[in-house]
């Protein structure tokens, strides 16, 4: 048993994880201590303030509202709901980095696919009249549009990268801050006009939305864009506010967890996911082999902005958000976040879906501060870039992990020289090198090492 | 005419100095893409040093006779706070991408999301609302401006071109920013120093063989490139967003990282790239009162008719043109992004 889990704790994967979850311990100590800082100057937080602004930090998720003046905790329905339903597009963002960095690239271009999803996706949702056309269909139209937008304005520093070699983290800031001004801008000028049927004004008149996209018919609200709900386009609930209720989850997170599981099997099950690995280990290698490296490059970033892109149309379409249309000045925080969502998972599409969710837990803690004590959201925003700073550091842990020889470790990293392994080999692998003598191949170095050690 | 001319150099001074914060780091071999966050930290921590200062008696009463000297003074300690504050902030970077040898970019926006989230979380707790300005509603224009009274000239008085463009109006910052610019730019080209950085971003294992430390090298790299970010981002607040701090630059770091690329890494073209993006920057933000002829006519709206998204997309746009036009003569630094290791050849 003993060995069992010795050899568990020596997993590649477990390490990783483990790394993961230290990182992410480390930033919620962090935001702790900044908490306790700001407490200690401010004299109107005081220590009761100090521990429970620590308390929602570890436990917010689970935070009921407060009895007495004291916390209390507890299982909350519509705090989980909330978080499934803003892990959506934090999750899809995620996979987006995580495609990228496969094939070597890294995408912080994502807030930019993000932002053109959106545009591409409200644009469709809200002009394709749903009295002529189903809603469902309509649904469907804004979400591949979406998708589409993402994976054009993806596609761009994909080319510049396969065909000029402009590095493409500079691209891709530069498409974003094109994307960010283009949107404002399409979003300022874009005319419409169609007759949405079912929804009646308060004076009872059917309404008919015509002019700009921006929320006219709501007196201050001209700063957002119309819900699509204007046009009776929703994502369906499937049932999940039934089970969580009095919150705004929605069918959502099921395609977005299905979406996921699809990115898994393309990367490590198919040729063409083998290919673009192949082409991130060493795009002249995988030339050398016959594998087009440029047309890999394209389709990667294409792929990623088709997840960003995606990631947005799940979130807008999903009748409860409403989008500030004027991002000139700021680029979306998902899009950024998709970056330590992926760096948690280690680029493994099924990681990201628990890291994204995990993220978005972080981001409920924030709302909680917010709500029930003198503190407030952007903690949430502290603890995350803590953790994408500790993540810098996560190959260090991983080293103080494995323990004694750390020092050997720090020097290089051959791993035939690693005494540790021999011991759990000893007591179970010689029944397996005894069994195949005819077998030729020596199979692993470190049975190799055990006979030289014994 | 000179309102835009004016308006040009506010945007055009921060940067000019923060694209050069930019060279600094890159030429010692580290992707400084925290531009964004150190101007953030920078505009902050003045912003703050400003209220502090502000409650003073020695400065209460300067501002009160229009001790302009005095005010100066204040103007310029603060820079030095901001200069200060943006440095230790680059150490985060050059802690992760020299010692631990991380990943630049992903250290880079790491600091860019923290800084935000930093001062947004403290103006919140400090103000109870997402902005932070002088105390007592004061702005800029009553302690640090050069007006008309400053100089003691008559409100009446005809100027001629030259003082009405560039010192009536003015803010003493952006002179110093100009000194500064000039000086650094000389000192990484002209001196020992300068050499040496710019060896270590180009071949920093030739440069170590030769027995310059590249750690301390890019070190001083980031470090100096932290400093002029932070005073940067402060001019910036300063002179632009009435001494306020919201947590954001609207980009302006990224903006300074395109006027670095279409600078081609050297100080004179980016003097030059400053003041094109900054002239657009500035068409943008009078893109409503802008009146060139003085005819009541606001031309670029109700003449042109173009949007004035189209004018801030523009340097963004002009600038990956550029890239993929330039893409095979770059100048970028060699080793740039790259971890030095000394046992690699």
């Amino acid at each position: 048993m003993n060995n069992k889990l010795s050899l568990l704790y020596r997993k590649d994967g477990t390490q990783k994880f483990l790394s993961s979850l230290i990182a992410i311990l480390l930033g919620m100590v962090f935001g702790s201590v900044l908490i306790a800082i700001v407490g200690a100057t401010n004299p109107d937080i005081g220590g009761k303030g100090i521990l429970d602004g620590i308390k929602l930090v570890f436990l917010g998720l689970f935070s009921t509202g407060t009895k007495n003046g004291a916390l209390t905790f507890g299982f909350n329905p519509t705090l989980f709901g909330d978080m499934l339903f803003r892990a959506t597009p934090l999750i899809m963002t995620g996979l987006s980095v995580a495609v990228s960095q496969k094939t070597g690239l890294f995408n912080i271009g994502a807030p930019g696919q993000y932002l053109m999803g959106t545009l591409a996706s409200l644009m469709i949702a809200l002009s394709i009249p749903t009295t002529t056309v189903p809603p469902a269909v309509v649904w469907l139209l804004a979400f591949l549009g979406g998708c589409l937008a993402g994976a054009l304005w993806g596609a761009i520093p994909g080319l510049l990268k396969a065909f000029l070699n402009i590095n493409e983290v500079l691209a891709c800031i530069m498409t974003n801050w094109i994307a960010a001004n283009l949107v404002t801008l399409l979003f300022d000028i874009g005319k419409f006009s169609i007759f949405t049927g079912a929804q009646t004004s308060a004076m009872g008149d059917p309404i008919v939305l015509h002019g700009s996209f921006k929320n006219l018919i709501e007196s201050t609200k001209s700063a957002y864009i119309y819900k699509t709900t204007y046009n009776n386009v929703a994502t369906p609930k499937l049932g999940l506010d039934k089970l969580l209720p009095g919150s705004q989850v929605n069918g959502g997170i099921l395609i977005a967890i299905a979406i996921a599981v699809l990115v898994y099997i393309i990367i490590h099950k198919t040729t063409f996911g083998y290919q673009l690995k192949a082409c991130g280990a060493n795009r002249h290698a995988a030339r050398y082999a016959g594998i087009q490296d440029k047309r890999n490059i394209v389709f990667s970033m294409a792929i990623a902005g088709c997840l960003a892109g995606a990631g947005a149309a799940l979130y807008w379409l999903s009748g409860n958000t409403e989008f500030a249309w004027q991002t000139y000045q700021s680029l979306p925080a998902v899009g950024f976040n998709g970056i330590p969502v992926a760096l948690l998972a280690i680029n493994n599409p099924i990681g990201v879906i628990f890291s994204g969710i995990l993220m978005a837990m972080l981001n409920i803690i924030g709302t909680r501060l917010t709500a029930l004590t003198s503190y407030n959201e952007y903690i949430t925003d502290v603890i995350i870039a803590a953790i994408v700073y500790l993540s810098a550091f996560a190959l260090m842990i991983r080293m103080w992990l494995s323990g004694s020889n750390k020092k050997k470790m720090l020097a290089f990293k051959p791993a035939a020289v690693n005494p540790e392994p021999p011991k759990p080999a000893e007591t179970e692998k010689p029944v397996e090198a005894i069994k195949p003598p005819e077998d030729p191949a020596p199979v692993v170095s470190e049975n190799q090492e055990g006979g030289a050690q014994v | 005419m000179s309102f835009l001319i004016q308006q040009t150099l506010l945007y055009s001074i921060p940067l000019m100095i923060v694209a050069l914060a930019g060279v600094f780091s890159e030429r010692s071999g580290v992707i400084n893409l925290a531009l964004e966050g150190i101007m953030i930290m920078g505009a902050f921590i003045g912003v703050i040093a400003t209220r502090s200062l502000q409650s003073l008696q020695i400065f209460v009463d300067a501002q009160a006779s229009g001790n302009w000297a005095m005010l100066q003074l204040m103007e310029l300690m603060i820079m030095l706070i901001a200069a200060f504050a943006g440095a230790v902030f680059s150490l985060l970077l050059s802690y992760s991408a020299i010692n631990l040898r991380a990943d630049q970019t992903i250290g880079g926006t790491a600091l860019n999301l923290l800084a935000p989230a930093i001062c947004l979380f403290l103006i919140r707790v400090i103000a109870n609302q997402n902005t932070l300005g002088m105390e007592n509603g004061s702005s800029p224009a009553d302690w640090f401006m050069i007006k008309r009274s400053t100089l003691g000239i008559d409100p009446m008085q005809k100027l001629d071109f030259f003082t009405e463009t560039f010192v009536v109006k003015n803010y003493l910052a952006t002179y110093i920013c100009i000194i500064i610019f000039v000086i650094m730019a000389i000192i990484l080209y002209k001196t020992r120093f300068g050499l040496r950085l710019r060896a270590c971003g180009e071949n920093p294992q030739a440069a170590a063989s030769l027995g310059i430390n590249v750690f301390k090298m890019r070190y001083a790299g980031v470090t100096i490139s932290g400093a002029l970010a932070g005073m940067g981002g402060f001019v910036y607040a300063m002179t632009t967003q009435n001494c306020t701090s919201n947590g954001d630059v609207a980009g302006f770091g990224f903006l300074a990282l395109a006027v670095m690329i279409f600078g081609n890494w050297k100080p004179l073209n980016i003097a030059f790239a400053s003041l094109i993006f900054g002239f657009f920057k500035c068409i943008a933000a009078s893109y409503s009162t802008l009146d060139i002829n003085g005819d009541g006519v606001y031309f670029l709206r109700d003449t042109i008719k173009v949007s004035p998204y189209l004018y801030m997309m523009m340097p963004f746009v002009i600038t990956l043109i550029v890239l993929s036009l330039t893409s095979k003569n770059s100048r970028a630094p060699k080793a740039e992004g790259i971890p030095y290791d000394k046992g690699m050849r």
